[in-house]
């Protein structure tokens, strides 16, 4: 037997060998967590499962093996668990296992300030292997249980510190909104099985579905998949539960497991669902694709908890991506496969680039909160002095995810504008219309995004420090400062290289594209980024970065050299103004004040007042700025107002006596009978 | 040998737009000068004060970190390589596919990305309401500029600019309502951009707008020649899209010769001398508009854009 052979059918046990490695450790991590080196044994296993995890599918994936399957006699008694590799599954475990390697890094320093490492510990390795199961499953019932298993370890990782009462409502919303995601999935796998429960991928891929359930079942997927990934309206419980739980499992959190919800989205509509997409289901997509990347930075430029902001921009990020897979829709249904390809390949880059920058930020906010105990940016600021490392890594991630060339995040915002640019070709007037609105609504996120990192940078990294703990910061740990340039590293090359990831996303996009992908980009002269032939539109990261480095340094070279290199430390100039006191600085309010004004008073219904106190009272004034969610609003609270209502209504049932119980069950009855009776 | 031609001649356009951005900046305080009757300084002053600066030493307030430092070169480095990306005397240059439109504006992202926080490093109000009013101006200004590329890509075919100014020039292009759209968004765009009036004024950082003078308060020197010049290759890069895209006439294509190429030249200097007098003309019969205002100029920008892209959608020959 060749070695190549061997080691495909072998690597699909091996795979699922690690995940169950992941669960023992979670066990282990039980009796280990009190003791001071547990964390560093479960972090340490975590890294290693999750590296060998990340080799196999990159091996997996380059080169280019057909999908291995394994049936265990697990689950369900006449069904087995299913497993399935193949370039989907393989691309994602590399997202996944990436973001679990370098979380595992960052804990292994991290992990130490642990308050409750007993609440943790056990869960992590439990989580990581939840995700990894969800991708590999080939049947519904696999799927879902990998699902619910991932769902509830992250939300056990979200109540480690459930003292706090914001983390238990967190929590609690956590545990609706994933409820209410299942149940869609539920019923959308129940539709697709058909009335003969062909529960395995495989008989649904041969099945058929009608129109009419195969777009019952897209609506099912985006809400159950949505929901998971956070895609307005359904996105109430994220920037709430991801903040709450430590950092390193924040990270995978917002990096990796909305990730897994987006594995989720496309594995159903282009893979299990088959041909028949009509054109509106791209419509659909799209526009909440747009709605949802505009709606979540501004969300994220109006927080001033450094966390939340970066889960709200997750949101933006969701939206990113939900407009690159909506044309790809909307291109298959019109038999345009190879614009269908670049959109594809522009959102699966777009999935690789965040679980890169955003994992990045949230490690880096998790390094500031062990130096200062803050994620409140109003008592930040001046950290770049003390931290200058992190401070270094977190400015390379926020540069990538403003989609600042040569880094990554541009990269995928550039294909997708590419993949915009194309669509003019298609015959719905609808789309016609709403293409370009959304290409609207992505260059307005983007540049939101530039200044909601500024924000974010500025406000935490730079300037004095606003409190006496942001003062007394110390420079991070090397665990979790190796895990930061890790990230950084990454986001760079793929910037810089962006044609290798193109070949490497090429199986995958072919794999749910019938076969069309974008041309080989390897063999182009400087690693140019041609998408399309005979659109002529070119980038190379390479050659831009080149082209500044060498433009930067002869500049400084030259002006060190011929004109002066003297330097001298004076107190700020500031106008004249002598400015003392740090609280003259600009705050995150302050800065977000424009934004707030110009976007925000449509949207937020943002109210600023100023109370002056009258002459002669020595009482400080007060500001006030009111903001108002409107989907919560409009959305969420009168749902909940109604179930609050109607259960008080019918709260007396509780307290009635053996009689009227009796009769009630009697009448049920009766009404029960009539019903059967009736049906008939 | 062709090669190294090549080189030479990419070499050239990088200094020529170097050389020529101070010039740039000087007609255009002289027109001014001239329409408000004051004799004003001469147009070769901003060399002067560039020269001047780059050999006083650096005053750096205590609180400024190494990106303090860093931001003026790495500003003025993605500036000048925007810049040059832009078709100036010859389309097709050697390098001209590196990157397109949208790369441009998103290098032009970068500059202004690092310049906001440049403002915010040394912690004074004057910084950061230069940083916060730069960046609000851009979160409209940036959209405007890709709604105006998406138009012309739709037009052309492709968003690489030299595609696009050998596209104008071929004859079935003819006048159409999108593409004075998209004029207007761009010129609105540049104004906003530069900071020039009515959205900032360049003369001054104390005034109620104070956007991009005051985020520059803190620098001195060398560092402070950078960003004036950085200033100047933005004013330059503006002029230069504005003429490659809306008037590529004059333009030499590659491999034409040293002939052509000065000819090329000599036309770019005549279009930019016209831009600026343009933008000086304009600057002097109009007022400052409050800074809360600007968002609905840039608006407009953005839906003129918007509107072009949508007509090319509903069909190419509008």
């Amino acid at each position: 037997m060749p070695a190549g052979v061997r080691f495909a059918t072998m690597s699909l046990p091996l795979l699922l060998g690690l995940p169950m490695l992941l669960l023992a450790v979670g066990v282990y991590a039980i009796a280990a967590a009190q003791r001071p080196e547990g964390g560093r044994q479960v972090y340490g296993i975590a890294l290693f499962a999750c590296v060998v995890l990340l080799a196999l599918a990159l091996g997996h994936l380059l080169a280019g093996r057909a999908p291995t399957t394994l049936t265990l006699p697990l689950g369900l008694p006449w069904l087995g668990a299913h497993f399935r590799l193949d370039a989907l599954a393989a691309f994602f475990l590399i997202v996944v296992n990436l973001g679990g390697a370098v979380a595992s890094l960052f804990a292994l320093g991290y992990g130490q300030h642990e308050r409750a490492p007993e609440r943790v510990l056990p869960f992590f390795p439990a989580f990581l292997a939840g995700m990894n199961l969800v991708l590999l499953a080939d049947d519904a019932f696999t799927f879902l249980f990998a699902w619910e298993f991932m769902s509830l370890s992250s939300w056990a990782l979200v109540m480690a510190h459930h003292q706090e009462p914001a983390n238990a409502r967190a929590g609690y919303l956590y545990l609706v909104m994933a409820c209410f995601g299942t149940l869609a999935l539920l019923l959308a796998f129940g539709l697709l099985a058909g009335p003969d429960g062909g529960y395995g991928f495989a008989a649904i891929r041969a099945g058929t579905t009608s129109p009419g359930f195969a777009a019952l079942v897209l609506v099912l997927t985006l809400l159950g998949a949505g929901s998971k990934a956070g895609l307005v309206p359904l996105h109430v419980w994220l920037p709430l539960a991801h903040p709450a739980a430590p950092s390193h499992v924040s990270a995978l959190m917002s990096g990796v497991m909305t990730k897994v919800a987006v594995y989720g989205f496309i594995r159903i509509v282009f893979d299990l669902l088959g041909e028949p997409a009509l054109w509106w289901w791209g419509g659909l997509v799209l526009a909440l694709g747009g709605i949802t990347a505009v709606l979540g930075v501004l969300y994220a430029l109006m927080q001033h908890d450094l966390k939340r902001l970066l889960a709200y921009h997750t949101v933006e990020n969701i939206g990113i991506i939900f407009i690159g897979l909506g044309l790809a829709l909307a291109f298959q249904a019109n038999q345009m496969y190879a614009s269908a390809a670049l959109a594809l390949t522009a959102a699966l880059f777009h999935v690789l680039n965040h679980s890169l920058f955003k994992s990045l930020l949230f490690l880096g906010t998790g390094a500031v909160l062990t130096a200062t105990g803050e994620r409140d940016m109003e008592r930040l600021g001046g950290l770049i002095h003390p931290m200058p490392w992190t401070a270094l890594a977190f400015l390379i991630g926020s540069a990538a995810i403003s989609a600042l060339p040569p880094l990554n995040g541009f990269v995928s915002e550039w294909l997708t504008f590419q993949a915009i640019l194309i669509s003019p070709e298609l015959p719905q007037w609808l789309l016609k219309f709403l293409v370009p609105a959304v290409g609207a609504l992505l260059a307005l996120s983007a540049a939101l995004a530039a200044t909601c990192f500024v924000k974010a940078f500025g406000i935490t990294f730079l300037g004095r420090p606003r409190s006496p703990a942001a003062a007394g910061a110390v420079e991070t740990d090397r665990y979790s400062l190796s895990a930061l340039f890790v990230l950084a590293a990454l986001c760079l090359l793929a910037g810089i290289l962006p044609g290798l990831v193109v070949d490497g996303l090429a199986p995958v996009v072919s794999l749910l594209n019938g076969g069309a992908r974008l041309m080989a980009q390897h063999d182009r002269p400087w690693l140019t980024l041609v998408p399309v032939v005979d659109v002529k539109s070119t980038y190379n990261g390479l050659l831009v970065l080149l082209f500044m480095t060498l433009s930067g340094f002869t500049a400084a070279f030259l002006i060190h050299r011929l004109a002066s290199n003297a330097a001298r430390r004076g107190p700020a100039w500031d106008c004249g103004f002598p400015d003392a006191n740090p609280a003259f600085q600009y705050t995150a309010g302050s800065f977000a004040q424009p934004i707030r004004r110009v976007f925000g008073s449509i949207v937020f219904q943002a109210r600023e007042r100023v109370m002056m106190p009258p002459p002669g009272d020595l009482r400080p004034a007060r500001f006030e700025v009111k903001l108002r969610d409107p989907v919560w609003e409009r959305g969420y609270a009168p749902v909940a107002h109604a179930v609050v209502a109607l259960s008080s209504r019918f709260n007396y049932l509780q307290y009635l006596t053996i009689r009227r119980y009796l009769s009630l069950v009697f009448g049920a009855l009766v009404v029960l009978l009539l019903g059967m009776v009736l049906w008939r | 040998m062709a090669l190294i031609a090549d080189y030479l001649v990419q070499g050239c356009q990088m200094l020529l737009i170097l050389l020529l951005a101070p010039l740039l900046t000087g007609w255009v305080r002289a027109v001014k000068a001239r329409l408000l009757r004051r004799r004003g300084p001469s147009v070769l002053q901003p060399y002067r004060d560039l020269s001047k600066l780059l050999r006083k030493e650096v005053v750096l307030a205590d609180s400024a970190s190494w990106l303090f430092r860093v931001a003026p070169y790495l500003i003025f480095a993605a500036l000048w390589v925007a810049a040059a990306l832009v078709p100036t005397f010859a389309s097709g240059l050697l390098f001209s596919w590196t990157a397109d439109l949208i790369a441009i504006v998103a290098l032009l992202g970068t500059a202004r990305f690092f310049l906001a926080l440049a403002g915010l490093d040394v912690g004074t109000s004057f910084g950061g309401i230069g940083s916060s009013r730069e960046m609000m101006i851009a979160s409209l200004a940036e959209p405007a500029m890709l709604m105006m590329v998406f138009t012309l890509s739709l037009l052309a075919g492709t968003t690489e600019l030299s595609s696009v100014a050998r596209f104008m020039l071929t004859a079935e292009v003819g006048l159409r309502v999108s593409l004075a759209l998209a004029l207007l968004a761009l010129v609105m765009v540049a104004i906003a951009e530069n900071a020039r009036i009515p959205v900032d004024n360049p003369a001054t950082h104390l005034e109620l707008t104070m956007v991009h003078e005051a985020m520059v308060l803190e620098y001195s020197g060398r560092h402070l020649a950078l960003i004036e010049l950085s200033a100047s290759l933005k004013l330059l890069l503006y002029l230069s899209l504005l003429g490659c895209i809306f008037a590529p006439w004059g333009m030499a294509t590659a491999g034409a010769g040293p002939v052509a190429y000065l000819g090329g030249a000599a036309i770019y200097v005549a279009k930019l001398a016209l831009g600026g007098l343009l933008l000086a003309l304009f600057e002097t019969s109009i007022a400052k508009m409050r800074v809360f205002r600007v968002d609905q100029f840039l608006g407009a920008a953005l839906m003129l854009g918007l509107l072009g892209a949508l007509l090319l959608f509903v069909s190419r020959s509008l």
